[in-house]
């Protein structure tokens, strides 16, 4: 099996799977005052110090949620609402038309229920904010934003934000930014402090650790009201019951792979340009979409390789992959599961036909060169077939 | 079941297969005897509503979010692939447009038959053939024996119930050569009890009645909302006015209710739609007897093997359940002239007239053709006996 869907989830670190199923056999709530409690609540903590260290944040600013999902939902509507309550005037809520939809929904959803403007952002043919596109609206309406929100990596075709310039730009209107770097904690170096961002979301699954952690940064100076009510366990900006195993696997991954990200940036740069390159040749009509592998390093996810093949349907290309045993991915699907093109890819000029005929591979940790090999074995008659169906499915 | 696999197996080469699953019991059986026969069968959902129902509204039978969860589930059990085709723009211009064109025309189609022609065994067939399938398998009720790929026979369902051979019956030869209906030899409470015995959770799930892209059941409202309104007059067979309607969309050949007459006919008995007239916005109504069909012409027959010779005996269908009757054809080229050796009720203009030759094995279909025009006993006179 050729796995080379790891944006979607990558396989779990050995070591922070031993960490979970140890934990998993010892009983204590962090919150109770006993001594299992008490042993719960130091293992949280030292947790939540390793990821601090790891990230270039302080471990106050780590506020410890169920994922990439929660996390952006927090900052989104939490800051929002945060900054709404303040001023009443600011409630325009300022994205890129490339991001999750975790935080496109968030926003409509304020947008929908809560009075909030919601500014989309256009990017640039690879996917790009580009500083001076956030400058001009800012400039217009710096009143009126409750936040920014920008992704550090696109999940999709991988392009790389330069979020402290992006930050720089928030901040001269004094306005906070967030950034959703769930792709980008484990594959790029990030330091919380260092970027500038006034919130950043990570996740555990993307990076070797468990489903179901993930935590928010979020600095000490901005306010974000609560989605959650309860306990007030983080902070008293998100309670719940805190997952002790699941944070301490968190922990053990970042830390991983943090510590890994040269060896990664290294290993996975060379892979994937080799892919790319054999893929192309193979199929010379395949374009490569987001930031050109000629670029500077840093400026795309060294995993990702995202290609377009005209006259080819994504899903004919997926499925015949999979005949295959390789695992890769298309852009979005609906609850339905029916493909739709990507509205990153759309947002970045490239035609429907194109986008739909478009495949991720995203290699990770485990990466090796013989997965590289499988696809480019199996491409060529892939796509021939693929275009077949196509075509059949054009006149038919 | 287990003669049945025997049957396939040997009948058949192991082929690979994309099995068509709604989200229903039969599809899905449906695709576990064609897995359990030794065929290479992956699972496809086809979504053809252009925005699917949530999962609050609740399954109809295909189309909806929640069928295709349960197709999902069911192929998982399976374990073969699953994937979703996305043919929701093929399905309206190719059915959803047809079908209400046809209603403006004065005619009553079938969108499932017209399904089955144009996507299930054209567009997902032509695909699947290119992707390197063999054959698309479903679970409709009929029986086909591919021995002979140049010449399918397709025959009528061991289920009288759920017998589907009449909107299988338009399609081609071509197309039954790429078709696969491991159903054809069972009753419908067997696919059920199958379903249950394989563990797969749609074996309970309620059969879809209504046309998929009218969850409501509400057709005329859904005309409406695509058509305007076109008010005309209803006249009874003496020429006389005796009501207005808004549209001879909103009326099928045999219709007794919702006719918003006022007046009762002068004999009290009750009146039913005869006849639409939609260059004259004109809706014919009279009496039951009216209706008696004696003969009919049907157009742009398909025929699975040679046309039948002139004065053929065949048996004809009129729609989808029931309106069966012994009759004679003559076929000149692109029309075919069908005398009834019994009176057929309510015959429909725009509906399907599938040919069978009777068989003790399971009636044959020997082709179709698209009813144009109907002339009743009275017009006709009676129907001649004796032959």
């Amino acid at each position: 099996m050729t796995y080379l869907d790891h944006a979607a989830t990558t396989p779990m670190l050995p070591e922070a799977a031993v960490t979970l199923t140890e934990a998993l056999g010892r009983v204590g709530n962090a919150s109770s005052l006993h001594s299992a409690g008490r042993r719960a609540r130091r293992a949280v903590e030292e947790s939540r110090e390793t990821i601090a260290a790891a990230v270039g944040a302080l471990p106050s600013e780590v506020i410890l949620a169920t994922g990439g999902t929660e996390a952006d939902n927090l900052a989104v509507k939490g800051i929002y609402w945060a900054r709404r309550a303040a001023d009443p005037r600011r409630t325009r809520v300022v994205v890129t038309a490339a991001e999750h939809h975790a935080i496109l929904d968030a926003g409509q959803w304020l947008a929908d229920h809560e009075g909030a403007t919601l500014d989309v952002l256009g990017v640039d043919a690879v996917g790009r904010l580009r500083p001076e596109a956030l400058r001009e609206l800012l400039a217009a309406h710096a009143d009126e934003v409750a936040l920014v929100s920008v992704m550090w990596a696109n999940n999709e075709v991988g392009t790389v934000n330069d979020v402290r310039a992006l930050a720089d730009v928030a901040h001269e209107f004094g306005v906070p930014l967030h950034t959703d770097a769930v792709q980008a904690v484990g594959s790029l170096p990030v330091d919380f402090a260092a970027c500038g961002a006034d919130a950043l979301t990570l996740t555990g699954h993307k990076l070797g650790g468990p489903v179901g952690a993930g935590a928010l940064l979020l600095r000490r100076d901005v306010a974000c009201t609560p989605l959650l009510h309860g306990g007030g366990q983080e902070r008293d900006v998100r309670s719940g019951t805190l997952d002790v195993p699941g944070v301490l696997s968190l922990a053990t991954a970042v830390r991983a792979a943090v510590a890994d990200v040269p060896r990664r940036t290294e290993e996975l740069t060379a892979l994937r340009d080799d892919l790319v390159a054999r893929v192309l040749a193979v199929v010379p009509d395949a374009s490569l979409n987001g930031v050109p592998l000629d670029e500077p390093a840093g400026s795309r996810l060294p995993g990702n390789a995202h290609l377009s093949f005209p006259g080819c349907e994504g899903d004919s290309l997926l499925m015949l992959l999979d005949a295959h045993g390789i695992e890769c991915s298309t852009g979005s699907a609906c609850t339905a599961g029916v493909a739709r093109p990507s509205h990153v890819l759309l947002a970045m000029g490239i035609p429907e036909d194109l986008a739909r005929g478009s495949l991720r591979f995203s290699l990770g940790h485990n990466s090796v060169a013989a997965d590289v090999d499988a696809v480019v074995d199996a491409i060529g008659p892939v796509v021939e077939r693929a275009r077949r169906a196509g075509a059949a499915l054009a006149q038919s | 079941m287990l003669e049945h696999f025997f049957l396939l197996t040997c009948a058949e080469r192991t082929v690979k297969v994309l099995a068509a699953m709604s989200g229903g019991v039969d599809s899905a059986v449906a695709a576990a005897r064609l897995r359990d026969a030794g065929h290479d069968v992956t699972g496809v959902h086809l979504a053809l509503a252009a925005k699917p129902a949530t999962m609050r509204e609740g399954a109809r039978g295909c189309c909806s979010v929640e069928d295709s969860h349960d197709a999902r589930r069911c192929a998982d059990v399976l374990d073969i692939p699953f994937y979703v085709w996305d043919l929701a723009a093929r399905f309206r211009d190719d059915v959803i447009e047809p079908f209400v064109a046809e209603y403006a025309a004065g005619r009553t189609p079938n969108p499932c038959l017209r399904c089955n022609e144009k996507i299930k065994f054209a567009a997902v067939l032509d695909r699947a053939r290119a992707l390197g399938f063999d054959a698309v398998g479903t679970g409709h009720y009929a029986r086909l024996d591919r021995a002979d790929p140049a010449h399918p026979v397709l025959r009528r369902a061991v289920d009288p119930d759920k017998d589907q051979s009449y909107v299988l019956g338009v399609l081609r030869p071509d197309q039954l050569a790429g078709a696969l209906f491991p159903l054809g030899d069972s009753p419908k409470s067997e696919v059920r009890a199958e379903a249950a015995a394989r563990g797969l959770v749609v074996a309970d799930k309620p059969d879809s009645h209504d046309i998929c892209f009218i969850p409501s059941g509400d057709t005329r409202g859904f005309l409406d909302e695509r058509l305007d309104a076109a008010p005309g007059e209803m006249v009874d067979p003496d020429g006389a006015v005796v009501g207005h309607h808004g549209g001879v969309q909103h009326f099928t050949v045999g219709q007794r209710h919702g006719l918003g007459i006022a007046r009762p006919a002068p004999d009290g008995r009750p009146r039913y739609v005869l006849g639409l007239e939609p260059v004259s916005r004109t809706v014919r109504v009279g009496p039951a007897e009216e209706l008696d069909v004696a003969a009919l012409t049907a157009s742009a027959p398909v025929w699975l093997g040679p046309a039948p010779a002139d004065g053929s005996p065949v048996e004809v269908q009129v729609r989808a359940h029931g309106g069966r009757a012994s009759a004679i054809v003559a076929v000149d080229g692109d029309a075919v002239e069908v005398r009834l050796d019994q009176p057929l009720r309510g015959v429909a203009p725009g509906q399907a007239a599938v040919f069978y030759r009777p068989d003790a094995r399971g009636d044959v279909v020997l082709g179709s053709a698209t009813i144009a025009a109907t002339s009743s006993v009275s017009e006709h006179g009676p129907v001649p006996v004796g032959h």
